[in-house]
């Protein structure tokens, strides 16, 4: 059976520090994530052969793009690589059309012209043949950047934050065309992005970076919710991180009990982790649930506690409220519900309200010291 | 007015482009692009002709040229050949003193091509060489023309090199600057002004073209 993947294997110590082991499948989306200074531009660059790491196997698709055992480095021009930068690099000097052909070097003359044309029309950029990049939006130059990186029938194609520099309109009508693209393109695509929304929006998979390293790969609906570590929780934004002790596991109710602060909580069984032993533990806004007022619910006996309303700020139809459950210990939690049950329930800046931690939504980790302790 | 003196001047500046184009071409291409050790030396170096005196220059050039010594002496023995006092040591006179006029402005014009533009360029499948007709050059023109410009009209009118390593033979290396200083002293003071006067027109012409060059590249394609 052909192997379609590509396979990546970095490591370096000295200048960029690397140790990254990667596959990404044909036709899926691997988004690289992590803060700045990460190293997610410098594997990108590694894969493309712009950077030549000190060890590294790369293997795209049965071909050996470089393997420093045998010497082997493949320069860009000899790989089959399409690269979006982040500020499209295209040809100032040359047209729309003329930057499109300039991957299709390697076909003949005549078909030039119809393969260009035909990667326009699927970037919905007909009409614009003619332009200078200088004359193109921002939306446009991009699209012109992702036709001219598939014009070069890439074995693998590279995005390195291809939404940073346009506006936010224009940047979710260009997840629209990429999602719709994606269907069509049979070859691993690779993002790079720190915009943690965006992967989970447009990746089938991420890779958490953190100082050249890959702490957790998965989909980024499981990486945010099953966190490896602390940290791995932190780089994903995840406000609710405290720390615990595991008081003791039961089989029978698939329960486990922590002591956090004095207040007992009930968590999912998870009984790899030993009793007496401090844990980290998290819980996504989503898994915390506000008590009505008027009709109390069954999800409000897990682990309820009260709390005061201490920030109140709304956004893309949610409202998200940081609630002070313990105001001596300042303990707080982060919670996300939806505005129109906010307004429903009168919920503003100081109003006392109940909640629950749902058990299923809580998640431990190895215990770490966090910066910001509570 | 001089014409033949004239005509060596041009001569002498067409064919020190000529040998200056390429050579401006590769060494401003690669000391915009690599990092080496003892890069700053080299540039230093290069950047000499700026601010020595054209005579110290010339006196060094005379002194290296004599076929008395070194390597005048191995190329009188083995070619029997000189470069002093003819057309072929005032060229090679010409391109050193040129070298800074040439290298530096085409420098800047490679180095201000973004890194990520030439890169595309590779990822698009373009060899080296490729990259740098279809992409470097075409980029980099407006500064190499005016680059070339500068060194045309500088050529046109130097005098302390010329004069120390060609000395004043006509029809030989006595260029237009240095007949307006014969003239000068013939007490021709008609002569010399009319050809003052082309030198100065000639000048101003080369300015204001270089400048329009560097105005219409910042405008196009934007």
């Amino acid at each position: 059976m052909s192997d379609s993947a590509i396979h990546i294997s970095l490591q370096q110590q000295q200048a960029i520090p690397l140790d990254v082991q990667l596959q990404c499948q044909t036709g899926e989306l691997l988004a690289l994530v992590g803060p700045s200074g990460s190293g997610k531009t410098t594997i990108l660059r590694a894969i493309a052969g712009l950077y030549q790491p000190l060890n590294g196997h790369i293997v795209c698709q049965e071909e050996v793009w470089q393997n420093s055992a045998h010497h082997v480095f493949l320069p860009p021009h000899q790989r089959h690589v399409g690269l979006v930068f982040q500020n499209y690099a295209l040809f100032p000097h040359m047209t729309v059309l003329e930057n499109i052909q300039q991957a299709l070097y390697d076909i003949p003359r005549q078909q030039r012209r119809d393969q260009a044309f035909e990667l326009l029309k699927k970037v919905h950029l007909q009409g614009l043949e003619q332009r200078y990049p200088g004359k193109l939006s921002g939306g446009q130059q991009q699209r012109v950047a992702v036709a001219r990186a598939l014009a070069r029938r890439p074995k693998v194609l590279l995005l390195d934050e291809p939404f940073s520099a346009v506006d936010q309109v224009t940047r979710r009508k260009l997840y629209r065309e990429l999602l719709s693209l994606r269907q069509s393109l049979a070859m691993p695509m690779i993002l790079v992005t720190h915009d943690l929304e965006e992967s989970t929006l447009l990746a089938d998979r991420i890779a958490l970076l953190h100082k050249g390293e890959i702490l957790q790969t998965g989909s980024p609906g499981f990486v945010s919710a099953h966190p490896q570590t602390a940290t791995v929780a932190r780089l994903m934004d995840q406000q609710n991180l405290f720390t615990a002790q595991i008081l003791d596991h039961n089989a029978q109710t698939q329960k486990t009990r922590l002591r956090w602060r004095g207040i007992e909580l009930e968590a999912s069984y998870q009984p790899q982790f030993p009793v007496n032993e401090r844990v980290c533990w998290m819980i996504q806004p989503a898994n915390v649930l506000l008590h009505r007022r008027d009709r109390p619910s069954n999800g409000d006996k897990e682990n309820p506690m009260q709390g005061k309303i201490i920030e109140y700020m709304e956004s893309n139809g949610l409202a998200q409220l940081l609630v002070e459950v313990d105001a001596e210990l300042k303990i707080n939690i982060t919670i996300n519900v939806p505005l129109h049950v906010a307004k429903r329930n009168q919920l503003g800046l100081h109003e006392n309200i109940g909640i629950s931690l749902l058990s299923e939504g809580i998640h431990l980790m190895p215990h770490q010291a966090l910066r910001r302790e509570v | 007015m001089d014409w033949q003196a004239l005509a060596l001047s041009v001569k002498l500046s067409l064919v020190t482009l000529i040998f200056l184009l390429p050579i401006g071409i590769l060494f401003g291409r690669w000391l915009a692009y690599r990092q080496f050790l003892g890069k700053s030396l080299l540039q230093t170096i290069l950047a000499l002709p700026l601010v020595l005196p054209p005579t110290v220059l010339g006196y060094y050039l005379l002194v290296v040229f004599s076929p008395n010594q070194g390597l005048g002496l191995w190329l009188a023995n083995t070619f029997g050949t000189t470069l002093v006092f003819n057309f072929e040591g005032l060229v090679l006179a010409s391109i050193i003193f040129n070298l800074p006029f040439a290298i530096q402005p085409m420098q800047r014009a490679f180095a201000s091509i973004p890194r990520e533009i030439r890169e595309a360029a590779a990822c698009c499948g373009m060899k080296p060489s490729q990259v740098l007709w279809k992409i470097e050059l075409p980029l980099a023109w407006p500064g190499i023309v005016s680059a070339m410009v500068m060194c045309f009209a500088h050529t046109l009118g130097e005098f302390g090199i010329v004069l120390m390593v060609g000395g004043n033979i006509p029809a030989e290396t006595q260029t237009i600057a240095i007949s307006i200083y014969d003239k000068v002293q013939a007490f021709d003071d008609h002569a010399a002004s009319v050809m003052s006067f082309s030198l100065l027109l000639f000048s101003m012409l080369t300015i204001s073209f270089t400048y329009w060059l560097s105005e219409r590249s910042g405008q196009s394609h934007v």
